[in-house]
């Protein structure tokens, strides 16, 4: 009775995509929107390296250069890393949990179609600006710190608005997952066999209603300072500007692991196939999960050590950030153990998976030194932070959701994708972001601070080769987007079970699978 | 692929960190510490560096290991075991454990109390008092004990950031006023701010603090060797956020003292020249290099603004309508009212608290004849501080 | 359990989603140009809100229409009340947040505020007492609790026991006392949010309490506000479940609609009684 329209009925064409409400065909828009913010955010970067790439101004304007940090910020969380995981749950949470659809379909298409909108919004007035109309983009960096999001020009506004609808969407999206998990498993999987999937995006669904709330809340709050006289941030009415940072900070920090987690849940999948072995540490991973979701909810202010806080709040809030480097270490060893004493080989989603593995730990535990309240002094908006969360954004948010693409790539299409130029895009990538951002971490701690379009010329020669890395980065992207058409458009035949260790009610589906996941629940035993 | 990814990740920590302690060019590591507690952060941040590094390299060595010894490839056949079960190796699970604590609390913990208490500790023993206020895009800086106040802007000339002169070895680090203080004496710094958060930096004392509007923060100095440093404002603040800088004169308190001297008959000569009548030309030439120093970076040099964001001041209004009032009252949303009390909730901050009479009634009055506009007004300093007492 | 329904109901296509977004994106546009001094934003709030009013419409009732043709069974009901009670968390995060501000705001910005050593703070004679609006602030007479916000106290709570008692109804099957439950609870809701209106305007001319009166302005109308907001979106969900009741929609075993409503004026009705004692009376 999934059947309730024959599927001849359908619309197709471009109305197939605009009124869909199957899992599959959202999946895939959010992967694609995810990509084109992708190279947006990227291509915005990229101009800033090479403003970067020498001191002085060359090709832009301090006014331009801040648009331009702050939307690559804005697109590349809200725009990119969020929907790639929203998308990836979409296309495989079904499959995986053996249900028919997402619990709440009409819904999931919302959510998805708020997003293209709120993304015009955040560069309309980027255009405009380009063209000489109005003040142009928001320009306060991500982080949007009053009163600099006072004072500002319209670009703000627009922001306002837009976080709004990203907020909307997300939180619709992870009710959307959370009821999906609860209610649409196959008979017999309890929560505790469900897949690590599964659990990585629950916890990210269940962070994202906790916050995202609050960061609407708080950005109404700028709006009525802007606009309608009110005092929440201005001292002069007895308001603070260092409320704003909680607030944003109080949905920044989670934040981060909500990018992390869906693919802290994917990666077990594919370190488990390709070393042809069990997932180690199942439950040991899932309370982990927990603890970090706990966790990230109570640790908000160690962005915070330098606005000056009590010695107490700096004590307690290094202490507990300290406190996430114990499940996460547990999840590392877990990896680690899964791929011990396996078979491995080493198919480029093993290379994503691997690469995301070393990279991002070098990226925590640069995080753990930055815990440290006192010598954050030195590193706090310092290259150096750009440097730690590369290390933790890039690795995660493009690394892991590649090492996830590849591996359901076949499943997706039906398609073996071109493995060689895969194992070419990894190297690549591998080389350009070790370029990009780790000479980031020298002039970081030789003291060059971040959001700056020129420099002193002691940075110089860091700075040259962080922009040719950036260049070698987006070459990756070009060689990504060139396999993932060529499979799309044909390739030997994937089987149903593409990988030879892989494991999961998804691989029992036929290459590409069914309109309809699962017409009929499996029974899991 | 085995240690591919792990070595030149390594081999660039391993050298940096033999860099930071044998290099005297430190361009990768903290700068030469110039206070106990950037000393203190130094030695912390090395020590982290190296056990981070450490554990990197232990827990990616494993790794490696097995990548290399359990690959299909080679053969292996794959074990099936899933998690922890017998006391042997629940017990080997959680020793890394232990281990990872030990590291947060004790070996990071320790150090890491001792350093936050420190660096709270601003008042006890305070030898004097330097108040910092962030402004957009300049440090004022204040002593109250002596009664002196000047503000600090970035002197490297448009020329060189825009590549039309070479640059000069301190480029972008270099001011027309550096703060001036004493080695050996324990400072207490106040800051804050009149407009958005900036955030004062300076990598050899190992301080950075942000400057809240209406909201005072505190750290402290004890400079131990004399010299010149530099550093930068560290939080977004605007257009003009990578042109602020920090530049410090650390001397000996003879000095020091001599300075503070300078300073204060130059302030009493100010004093005493708000009291006099001043000619347009000396008005003129003063507005000119006041407007420069504190104007220009939003109305520009030529008085056109940019528009959307900074009003031109060229042909503006409100240039040509009267500064006071027949009785030498302020007119309200007028020229002067707007630059001694700004515009709420805008770029434009107040500037009687930032500039003294003579600079106020000078710039007033070359906005008012330069910049394309002709009024022939003279805004005297005296008017100016007349003003003052009265309520505004 | 699930075991026993092999189906799911599964919608198609909905042309709805895309142009909901459409009408939101009209409304946040016109209201963005509108704030920076271009009235002609107004006509593109207009349109965005009448497209949004028309999709609500024809969805509910797609869904409703759904509901009354016996699609939904145990197992989608069991999704929706997951989704709604998930969307009601969201909720209530969302008023986190404002009461965040308040409880910042006042016990922990405004004691610093005036903690500063007087010889360099701008505002040396600040106490940080509460109410307070701020060193710079105009005086203002805070809203006394006793007075209007204990009735719109009293008048909620009553309101939670008349949806309670139509609820009972509903699960005993007799429909008058449904509707006489729901139209007395929509009328408590009116009645309260006549009052806060009457309340507002009090505070406006003769308090001095507007939203510029400082952090206590800011944060009292924010919070009041936003309450207000979701009781007036609670009523007319409460009018139209009044409607559909008086329709015959709902049964004993099948009442999704009902219920979520339900909990939505619950909500709201929790969110009012830690308003009273955070806003008003403490
Ligand atoms: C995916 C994103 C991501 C992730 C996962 C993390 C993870 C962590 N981050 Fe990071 N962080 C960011 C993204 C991320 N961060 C961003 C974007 C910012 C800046 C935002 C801005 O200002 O614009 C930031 C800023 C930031 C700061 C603020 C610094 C400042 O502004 O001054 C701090 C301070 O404590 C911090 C700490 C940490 C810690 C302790 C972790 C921990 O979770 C890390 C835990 C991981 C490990 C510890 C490594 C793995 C474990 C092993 C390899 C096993 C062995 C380990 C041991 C034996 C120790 N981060
Ligand atoms: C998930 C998040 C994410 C990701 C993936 C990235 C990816 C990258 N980031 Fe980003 N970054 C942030 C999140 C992220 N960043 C955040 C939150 C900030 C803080 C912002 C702030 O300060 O407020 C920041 C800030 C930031 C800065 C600091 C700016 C400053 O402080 O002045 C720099 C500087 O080098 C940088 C570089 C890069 C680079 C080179 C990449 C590369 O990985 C990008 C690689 C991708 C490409 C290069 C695109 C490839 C596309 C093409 C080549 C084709 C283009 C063509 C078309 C569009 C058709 N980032
Ligand atoms: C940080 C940027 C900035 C600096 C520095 C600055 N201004 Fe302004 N100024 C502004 C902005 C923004 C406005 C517009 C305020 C408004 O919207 O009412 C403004 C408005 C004005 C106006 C009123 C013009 C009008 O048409 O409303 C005058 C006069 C003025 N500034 C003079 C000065 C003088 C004199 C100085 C230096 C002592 C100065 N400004 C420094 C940003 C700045
Ligand atoms: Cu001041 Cu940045
Ligand atoms: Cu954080």
């Amino acid at each position: 009775m999934s059947h309730d329209t024959p599927h001849d009925a359908l619309p197709t064409g471009m109305k197939r995509w605009l009124y869909t409400t199957n899992h599959k065909d959202i999946g895939t828009m959010y992967l694609v929107f995810a990509l084109i913010m992708l190279l947006t955010g990227g291509a915005m970067i990229l101009a800033v390296r090479a403003e970067l790439f020498q001191p002085g101004l060359q090709l832009m304007q301090p006014d331009l250069f801040n648009q331009l940090i702050t939307l690559h910020g804005l697109v590349m969380v809200f725009g990119a890393a969020m929907p790639a995981a929203t998308g990836l749950a979409n296309w495989m949470l079904p499959m995986m949990l053996g249900a028919p659809d997402m619990a709440l379909p009409r819904l999931n298409n919302w959510s998805f179609w708020i997003l293209p909108p709120a993304a015009l919004l955040l560069v309309t007035p980027f255009i405009l600006g380009l063209a000489g109309v109005g003040t142009g983009a928001v320009d306060t960096g991500w982080t949007m710190y009053a009163p600099l999001s006072i004072q500002t020009g319209w670009g703000m506004d627009f922001a306002i608005f837009s976080v709004h609808m990203l907020g909307a969407s997300s939180i619709l999206a992870s009710i959307n997952v959370i009821v999906t998990i609860l209610n649409m498993r196959a008979p017999g999987m309890t929560l505790m066999k469900m897949p690590m999937f599964a659990w990585g995006f629950l916890m990210t669904a269940t962070l994202l209603i906790i916050i995202m709330p609050v960061l609407a809340g708080g950005v109404t709050m700028v709006l009525m300072d802007r606009h309608f006289g009110t005092h929440f941030f201005n001292a002069a009415g007895g308001g603070d500007p260092v409320l704003w940072e909680h607030i944003f900070w109080f949905m920044g920090h989670p934040e981060v692991y909500v990018l992390l987690l869906p693919i802290a849940g994917a990666i077990p999948h594919v370190l488990s196939a390709f070393a042809r072995k069990p997932i180690y540490g199942y439950k040991a991973q899932v309370y982990s999960l927990w603890a970090i979701t706990f966790l990230s909810v109570v640790v908000w202010a160690h962005h915070m050590f330098t606005s000056g806080m009590s010695v107490g709040g700096q004590l307690y809030f290094m202490y507990s950030t300290m406190l996430i480097s114990l499940p996460l270490a547990v999840l590392f060893f877990c990896w680690i153990a899964t791929l011990w004493r396996g078979a491995m080989s080493f198919e480029a989603p093993m290379l994503f998976a691997l690469g995301f593995v070393t990279l991002f730990g070098w990226g925590g535990l640069t995080g753990l030194v930055l815990a440290d309240a006192a010598a954050d002094a030195q590193y706090h908006n310092a290259y150096f932070l750009v440097a730690h969360f590369h290390y933790a954004l890039y690795p995660t948010t493009v690394m892991g959701v590649m090492a996830a693409v590849y591996f359901w790539l076949p499943k997706w299409t039906g398609h073996m994708y071109n493995e060689r130029l895969a194992k070419v895009h990894f190297w690549v990538a591998f080389v350009g972001m070790n370029l990009t951002f780790l000479p980031q971490f020298f002039v970081g701690l030789a003291g060059m601070p971040r959001r700056i379009p020129d420099y002193a010329l002691q940075f110089a020669e860091f700075n040259m080769l962080s922009s040719v890395g950036s260049l070698i980065l987006g070459v990756s992207h070009l060689i990504f987007i060139y396999v993932v058409i060529q499979c799309v458009r044909g390739g030997a035949k994937a089987e149903s079970r593409a990988w030879e260790g892989a494991n999961g009610l998804e691989w029992t589906l036929s290459s590409p699978p069914p309109y309809h996941s699962f017409d009929v629940q499996p029974v899991v035993r | 692929m085995k240690l591919r990814n792990g070595l030149p990740l390594l081999g660039g920590f391993l050298g940096a960190l033999a860099a930071g302690s044998t290099w005297a060019d430190y361009r990768w590591n903290f700068p030469d510490p110039a206070t106990p507690l950037a000393a203190d952060t130094l030695h912390v941040h090395n020590l982290f560096m190296l056990i981070i590094t450490v554990i990197f390299v232990a827990v990616f060595a494993i790794m490696a290991y097995s990548m290399f010894v359990h690959r299909k490839s080679r053969g292996h056949e794959p074990a099936t075991f899933t998690g922890p079960r017998s006391r042997v190796q629940w017990l080997w699970a959680l020793v890394p454990f232990a281990i990872l604590l030990f590291i947060d609390y004790i070996i990071f913990g320790i150090p890491a109390y001792h350093a936050v208490l420190t660096d709270a500790d601003s008042r006890n023993g305070a030898q004097m008092v330097v108040k910092v206020t962030g402004l957009q895009w300049k440090w004022q800086y204040e002593y109250p004990e002596e009664g002196i106040k000047f503000v600090s802007a970035m002197s490297t000339p448009r020329e060189q950031i825009n590549n039309q002169a070479p640059k000069g070895e301190n480029y972008l680090l270099e001011v027309d006023n550096p703060l001036v203080i004493p080695v050996g004496k324990k400072i207490r710094f106040i800051t804050t701010s009149t407009d958005v958060i900036h955030s004062w930096w300076v990598p050899a004392f190992g301080v950075k603090r942000d400057a809240v509007p209406g909201f005072l923060r505190e750290f402290w100095v004890r400079v131990d060797r004399p010299g010149v440093y530099r550093g930068q404002c560290a939080e977004l603040c605007g257009k003009d956020h990578a042109f602020m800088p920090v530049v410090v004169h650390a001397v000996p308190e003879a000095e020091y003292l001599q300075w503070v001297g300078a300073q204060k008959t130059a302030m009493t000569a100010q004093a005493d020249s708000a009291g006099r009548e001043w000619t347009q030309a000396e008005l003129m030439e003063k507005g000119k290099a006041v407007y420069e120093a504190n104007c220009a970076s939003c109305h520009q040099p030529g008085g056109e603004g940019i528009p959307g964001a900074f009003p031109a001041l060229a042909g503006n209004k409100m240039m040509k309508a009267p500064a006071l009032d027949p009785a030498g009252r302020l007119v309200r949303g007028g020229h002067l009212d707007r630059v001694m009390n700004g515009a709420p909730n805008t770029a434009m901050t107040a500037y009687k608290d930032v500039l003294n009479d003579a600079e106020i009634a000078a710039v007033v009055t070359y906005e008012r004849n330069a910049l394309g506009n002709k009024t022939g007004d003279l805004v005297q300093p005296a008017q100016v501080k007349a003003l003052r007492g009265s309520k505004t | 359990m699930s075991e026993t329904q092999a189906h799911y109901y599964v919608p198609h296509h909905s042309h709805y989603s895309a142009l909901l977004s459409a009408g939101v994106f009209l409304l946040a546009l016109g209201f963005i140009l509108r704030l920076n001094g271009m009235p002609p934003g107004v006509w593109s709030m207009l349109t965005g809100f009448g497209v949004m009013l028309f999709v609500l419409f024809r969805w509910f009732g797609m869904v409703i229409s759904e509901s009354v043709g016996d699609l939904y069974h145990r197992w989608e009901d069991r999704s929706f009340r997951w989704g709604m009670a998930w969307f009601i968390f969201s909720e209530v995060m969302f008023f986190a947040a404002f009461f965040g501000a308040l409880y910042y705001l006042r016990v922990i910005a405004a004691p610093e505020l005036a903690s500063f050593d007087p010889a360099y703070t701008p505002y040396p004679n600040f106490t940080g007492a509460w109410p307070s609006s701020g060193p710079k602030g105009d005086p203002f007479t805070p809203m006394a609790a006793w007075g209007i916000p204990a009735i719109n106290t009293l008048i909620l709570l009553s309101s939670g026991v008349t949806v309670t008692w139509a609820h009972w109804g509903l699960l005993k099957g007799r429909r008058a006392q449904l509707v006489a439950g729901l139209a007395m609870t929509v009328a408590l809701g009116l009645l309260f949010l006549g009052l806060q209106a009457y309340e507002y305007h009090e505070a406006y001319t003769e308090l001095g309490l507007t939203l510029k009166a400082g952090a206590y302005g800011a944060t009292f109308f924010m919070l009041t506000g936003f309450h207000g907001f979701h009781v007036t979106l609670g009523t007319i969900m409460l009018i139209v479940i009044l409607l559909r009741s008086m329709k015959g929609h709902f049964s004993a075993e099948n009442h999704f609609g009902f219920e979520a409503v339900a909990w939505y004026w619950h909500f709201v009705d929790v969110v009012w009684l830690l308003l009273f004692v955070f806003v008003y009376w403490l």
